[in-house]
């Protein structure tokens, strides 16, 4: 009701006060609906939850009271249950190294496109439970990102495959081996002329020798590779520039001034973990703060990247290669004066100055939706600008056969057009879904005569594939891969198949020599033979401890630049609009649809969650009379395809971004009916780019889920981001503290009271200026504390569960405005008001300043949360854990408890990971050291932007950044005195385009 | 008019009352009896096992040592349950034909595990750590009993977080010395002197024990 009230009363103040339609150009929004000042937003502000979260859905006053009275007369039933006996079950042999109780540690790796992120793996009494990153391991450094962190789901998932099938039923192993082998036999003839292998990316050691053999027993046999989210146009530049594909590696470390051209290097490049660490390097908060990097960005549509960007210029994709040559012929790398692009005349003759004042720590990094000639351009400015050999290094690629994948596949379509394919195998992959439209794959696989298909799921692929093997996770596996350096890691399995699966290595091995070893034995077997001297046993072991096979990064080649491109490809101009595809930002390419963790995760700049959608800029929504979640039909190339669209601040105005992965029709119970197909549209000509495509508005409809006006708090007149530039800071570096309001501590009917916290006193900084908002910091929580996924519907409703949220604020115009990022988790409130208002005590502090939440003692009353001011509180509004799902149990973290309905529940600082600590110190009679454990949350972040420790002890790192001159404390004038402080961001824009 | 109720009625009226009062007093009493009785705390009620343990015969008859089976009680949360070999280290030896001991041959022949009933148990939201317990003083038999006295093993105490926090307040009243805290049968006169001299010495932070966070995470 007093919501209710309050409420009314702001209206009715905003009405009879107006706001000009563009408010202070000054302040933060978080959505184009804050910006243009609507009643939806303005009740989001004054709700503990989103409007909603607290109704029952359609429930009128009868069946109101009918639930009433049953909850009264069932209320003291459920006490007199009594707990029903358990079972211990001891082993028969203990492993000698397991201690009961005590988790244990293995290094491993994981793939993604190929490419491995070395990984340390927790296991708990055999179950793996939660991924880390290996801080040995050059692409990690102890960091992962979204995917790694829910790649545990994957493993535990239901709906995985579970049997081999051959035409959709059940049959075992030994019958395919055998299926397999007779048509093997049918090619000894041919020299395997009918035989062809398709794999995504692979970079695995193994499986290449695996492949060289297969294809030195049968050389008419074809090897193809093929990923949707493929690295050709990279390929292809190389080639382009120095006539041969070499891999470019970019020192982030080493740069002061950084232009990416449509490239997500924060986020979706391959080595992006790593990239993300340096590139922060030299922006997050230090003693004292005295250089900083900047990066322009040049994009379409918006990406962490140009999130983080100090300048970021909004333009469609296609017009990137003119801007590219505009900055090649202003630093005289071409000589063409054809700059047709007046428009950004200047902002793109500042970059040029800038580089070119900065030569030998600059880096122009392209992205891999950018054609080749744009990829041959940015090595000629490098290599113009010093940066090559410097900032910018070149190697052999890590891949084992690098191939231009979509002419791989085009290959084996055509072949298979020509039906001059018996054999195909296929492990991994979703060529049916993933491959271009103008192939027809699925229409085409049907001519081959015998095909096997090896996926996590059964897929759309596998369904028309004869036979379908089960894949192991790699939690289940012996493999081995090589992360973007060229580092060799062996991938370890923590734990037996929990099905009927086959590895890769497997399945080629029983094709090589049947019945087939078994994978453990194939990786040794080819490390053993790699292993020219004595002692392998010895490197062996040291190799799966430190998770990485020493020195075999790839060594720096030296490349020389033949030719490049002088200018821009012309382009017919057609009329219409352009599109642009993305791999998606939570569930990749598509492999990713079943994990529900991934689906809920908010996307990192529009917070959709559960769905895909076109994102359309402010302006285009405007001309065509859209807005969120109308459903729009897009054709191009003759082809259509109905999707809803997303209103998209910062979108280039005449681009519309199509993110492909979602529209499953073969996935399991969570990812199905989720999304839109954008495969549909995307063809071999065009796969990153396309231009004239047409948007007609077909008047439907369709819900989609956004978390962006969720938990807000009122941002412009609290100072709840606080943000400057680089060069303000060095003029006045007190500038946060000048003008922080500060609270009023006479304003309280308590007696005042300091209570104080000898021992330990934890306490957290999260520094803006290194956050990308990348968010793996909510889904290393949900990991670890066992926080459940809700569904779409539950989102809706405004009842997410995660513990730490990433808040995006824009400021500016919507057509391009700044973004910053701001992980949200507790406070942990010295002055905590959740507490005085709990009527069961449930909600407490202890004597190290948690605030802690009891479970147990937790009736639901939610005044807690209705009390809080960060919003940070979250409710079980239904029985969201799902005890049900019997695969589920073993993955879930064994310190902390599984809430039920009805419970209050938040962030914890990682409670077990403090008490783990506390008592092996205390049984070692000394104290916890600085940097002995680290939150789940701290540990993930690949930037170190969140910073957890002792704030008593003086030499922590985060007692030292509380003392940092950028420290603020959100909403600090209601001397709430939280533990969690944040360190305002700073930008490091050029004087001369800020004007 | 007639009266409807007799004078007696008043009589039954008080005494009603009273009985209300009576019965919903003797209810609640019935209620509480039952809460704390063994039916509902499992306390003192020998828990049947396939193989009946007798912890009374190896402990008491031939002296073995609580950490040679429950090997991890000094480093982890859990005091571990004894693997099938442990067993068969003596009994592969001695009562090696017995067929009490049946289940346990076939256990290590066909790599089948055991099956125990759990005795001492908390609930899901109650994370007990025994190292941190052990090394700070707190004997096997402050909480488990009297084990070199049980044929079949029981629970000693309800386990209960009233009973915890008893300990968590007062830990002077139930600390023993370090080298003391495995055996059974160590008794002192003068506990609650030597009990504050020990919390001093192991430095227990008698304030923080009652912290909601010590246990429930």
């Amino acid at each position: 009701m007093t919501d209710d009230l309050r409420l009314q009363k702001d209206l009715e103040r905003r009405k009879s006060n107006p706001q000009p339609a563009i408010r202070n150009p000054q302040s933060f929004w978080r959505s184009l609906e804050e910006l243009s000042g609507s009643e939806k937003f303005q009740k989001s502000l004054h709700r503990e939850f989103p409007p909603n979260a607290s109704e029952f859905g359609n429930f009128n006053r009868r069946n109101f009271l009918k639930i009433l009275g049953a909850t009264v007369a069932l209320a003291g039933l459920p006490a007199c249950t009594k707990q029903p006996l358990q079972k211990l079950v001891p082993y028969v042999h203990q492993p000698e190294e397991l201690v009961p109780g005590k988790p244990m540690h293995f290094a491993t790796a994981m793939t993604l496109g190929g490419f491995a992120t070395g990984l340390i793996a927790e296991s708990h009494e055999g179950h793996p439970t939660k991924l880390e990153g290996n801080p040995g391991h050059p692409a990690s450094l102890g960091a992962t990102n979204v995917f790694h962190q829910a790649a545990i789901l994957d493993l535990y998932d239901p709906d995985r495959s579970q049997a081999v099938l051959e035409n959709g039923d059940p049959a075992t192993w030994e019958e395919f081996v055998g299926a397999i082998h007779d048509a093997w036999q049918s090619q000894q003839s041919k020299n395997g002329g009918g035989l062809r292998i398709l794999t995504e990316t692979v970079t695995s050691p193994t499986l290449h020798f695996q492949i060289q053999q297969l294809l030195k027993k049968f050389p008419q046999a074809k090897w193809h590779q093929y990923e949707p989210v493929n690295r050709d146009n990279i390929r292809e530049g190389a080639k382009l520039a120095f006539g041969e594909s070499v891999e470019s590696h970019y020192h982030f470390d080493k740069a002061k001034i950084i232009l990416s051209l449509d490239s997500d290097f924060l986020y979706s490049h391959p080595n992006a973990v790593r990239y993300a660490n340096d590139f922060s390097e030299k922006r997050r908060a230090k003693f004292p703060q005295t250089e900083m990097n900047r990066l322009y960005a040049i994009e379409s549509t918006p990406t962490l990247t140009g999130a983080n960007a100090d300048h970021r210029l909004p333009v469609s994709s296609a017009e990137i290669e003119n801007l590219a040559f505009a900055l090649a012929e202003k630093l005289g790398a071409i000589s063409k004066p054809e700059s047709g692009n007046s428009k950004h005349q200047n902002w793109i003759s500042v970059v040029a100055d800038d580089l070119s004042q900065h030569r030998g720590a600059g880096i122009v990094i392209v992205g891999e939706n950018q054609p080749a000639r744009v990829h041959a351009l940015a090595h000629l400015l490098n290599h113009s600008l010093g940066n090559s050999g410097r900032t910018v290094t070149f190697t052999e690629s890590a891949q084992a056969n690098w191939a231009n994948q979509t002419e791989s596949l085009r290959e084996l379509v055509n072949d298979l057009r020509q039906n001059s394919v018996d054999v195909l195998v296929m492990l991994g992959g979703n060529p049916v879904f993933t491959a271009p439209a103008d192939f027809q794959f699925a229409k085409n696989l049907r001519k081959a005569k015998f095909t096997v298909h090896q996926a996590l799921h059964v897929n759309e692929t596998s369904k028309i594939c004869d036979w379908h093997i089960p894949e192991n996770h790699f939690l289940e596996s012996w493999s081995d891969a090589r992360a973007f350096d060229g580092t060799t890691s062996i991938v370890q399995p923590l734990i037996l198949p929990l099905y009927a699966g086959k590895s890769a290595h497997e399945i080629l091995d029983a094709m090589l020599s049947p019945p087939g070893r078994d994978d453990y034995e194939i990786v040794r077997e080819f490390w053993k033979s790699q292993n020219s001297g004595d002692g392998f046993e010895g490197s062996w072991h040291r190799a799966l401890h430190d998770g990485l096979i020493e020195s075999t990064s790839l060594p720096e080649k030296k490349v020389s630049l033949k030719q490049f491109p002088t200018d821009p490809e012309k382009q017919n101009s057609k009329s219409g609009i352009e599109i642009t595809f993305r791999s998606d930002p939570t569930i990749y390419d598509g492999r990713f649809m079943n994990n529900g963790w991934l689906q809920e995760l908010p996307k990192p700049i529009n917070k959709l969650t559960w769905d895909n959608a076109a994102l359309v800029s402010p302006s285009l929504a405007k001309r065509e009379n859209l807005s969120n979640g109308d459903v729009v039909e897009i054709e191009s190339e003759n082809r259509k395809l109905e999707i809803a669209i997303w209103v998209t601040p910062g979108q280039a105005e005449n681009s519309v971004a199509l993110p492909f992965g979602y529209g499953r029709k073969s996935i399991g119970r969570v990812g199905v009916r989720a999304g839109f197909n954008v495969y549909e549209l995307r063809t071999s000509s065009s796969p990153w780019i396309g231009n004239g495509a047409k948007l007609k508005k077909t008047g439907k409809t369709y819900q989609l889920v956004t978390t962006q006006i969720h938990h807000v708090i009122d941002s412009d007149e609290r100072q709840i981001i606080r943000e400057g530039t680089f060069d303000h800071f060095q003029k006045e570096p007190d500038f946060v503290a000048k003008d922080s309001a500060s609270p009023v501590e006479s304003d309280t009917l308590f007696e005042p009271k300091e209570f104080p916290y000898n021992g330990y006193k934890w306490g957290m900084v999260i520094d803006l200026s290194a956050c990308i908002g990348c968010n793996a910091c909510t889904i290393a929580c949900q990991a670890e504390n066992n926080i459940p996924v809700i569904g779409k519907e539950q989102v809706a409703a405004g009842r997410i569960m995660h513990w730490i949220r990433v808040d995006n604020y824009f400021r500016g115009p919507p057509e391009n405005p700044q973004t910053t990022f701001q992980p949200v988790p507790c406070m942990h409130c010295e002055n905590a008001p959740c507490e005085v208002v709990c009527p069961v005590g449930a909600t407490m502090h202890d004597s190290e300043g948690l605030n802690v939440q009891v479970y147990n003692r937790c009736i639901g009353t939610r005044y807690c949360s209705n009390n809080c001011p960060y919003k940070v509180r979250r409710f079980n509004f239904l029985q969201y854990a799902q005890y049900d799902v019997a695969s589920y149990r073993p993955m879930w973290n064994p310190d902390v408890t599984v809430r039920w309905r009805g419970v209050m529940e938040k962030c914890t600082y990682c409670l077990q990971r403090i008490s783990e600590a506390r008592i092996t110190a205390e049984n070692q009679n000394r104290r916890i050291r600085a940097g002995e454990f680290q939150t789940a949350c701290q540990q993930v972040c690949p930037t170190s932007a969140i910073v957890f420790g002792d704030l008593n002890a003086t030499d922590s790192r985060v007692a030292k950044l509380k003392t940092h001159e950028l420290n603020y404390l959100m909403l600090g004038q209601l001397n709430t005195r939280p533990r969690t402080s944040y360190l305002a961001k700073l930008r490091n824009p050029n004087p001369k385009l800020s004007s | 008019m007639a009266q409807i109720f007799r004078r007696r009625s008043n009589s039954f009226a008080r005494a009603g009352l009273v009985a209300i009062v009576l019965l919903t007093g003797a209810i609640g009493g019935i209620a509480y009896a039952v809460y704390w009785s063994p039916w509902e705390t499992r306390q003192m009620i020998p828990i049947p096992q396939t193989v009946p343990f007798s912890h009374e015969h190896h402990v008491y008859g031939l002296g073995l040592d609580c950490r040679y089976c429950h090997t991890s009680v000094e480093k982890s949360a859990f005091a571990g349950i004894p693997p099938t070999e442990t067993c068969m280290t003596c009994h592969s030896h001695i009562w090696n034909k017995s067929p009490m001991l049946a289940p346990v041959r076939r256990s290590m022949a066909d790599h089948t595990r055991l099956q125990w009933n759990r005795v001492n148990f908390t609930p899901d939201f109650v994370f007990f750590n025994h190292s941190v317990h052990v090394k700070h003083g707190v004997g096997c038999v402050t909480c488990h009993g009297q084990l070199d006295q049980m044929p079949l093993t029981w629970k000693s105490h309800t386990l209960f977080m009233r009973w915890c926090l008893d300990c968590h307040r007062h830990p002077e009243k139930y600390v023993r010395p370090e080298n003391e805290v495995f055996n059974l049968n160590w008794t002192t006169t003068n506990q609650l002197a030597l009990g504050r001299e020990l919390v001093k010495q192991y430095n227990i932070h008698t304030k923080q024990l009652s912290d909601c966070s010590m246990c429930h995470r």
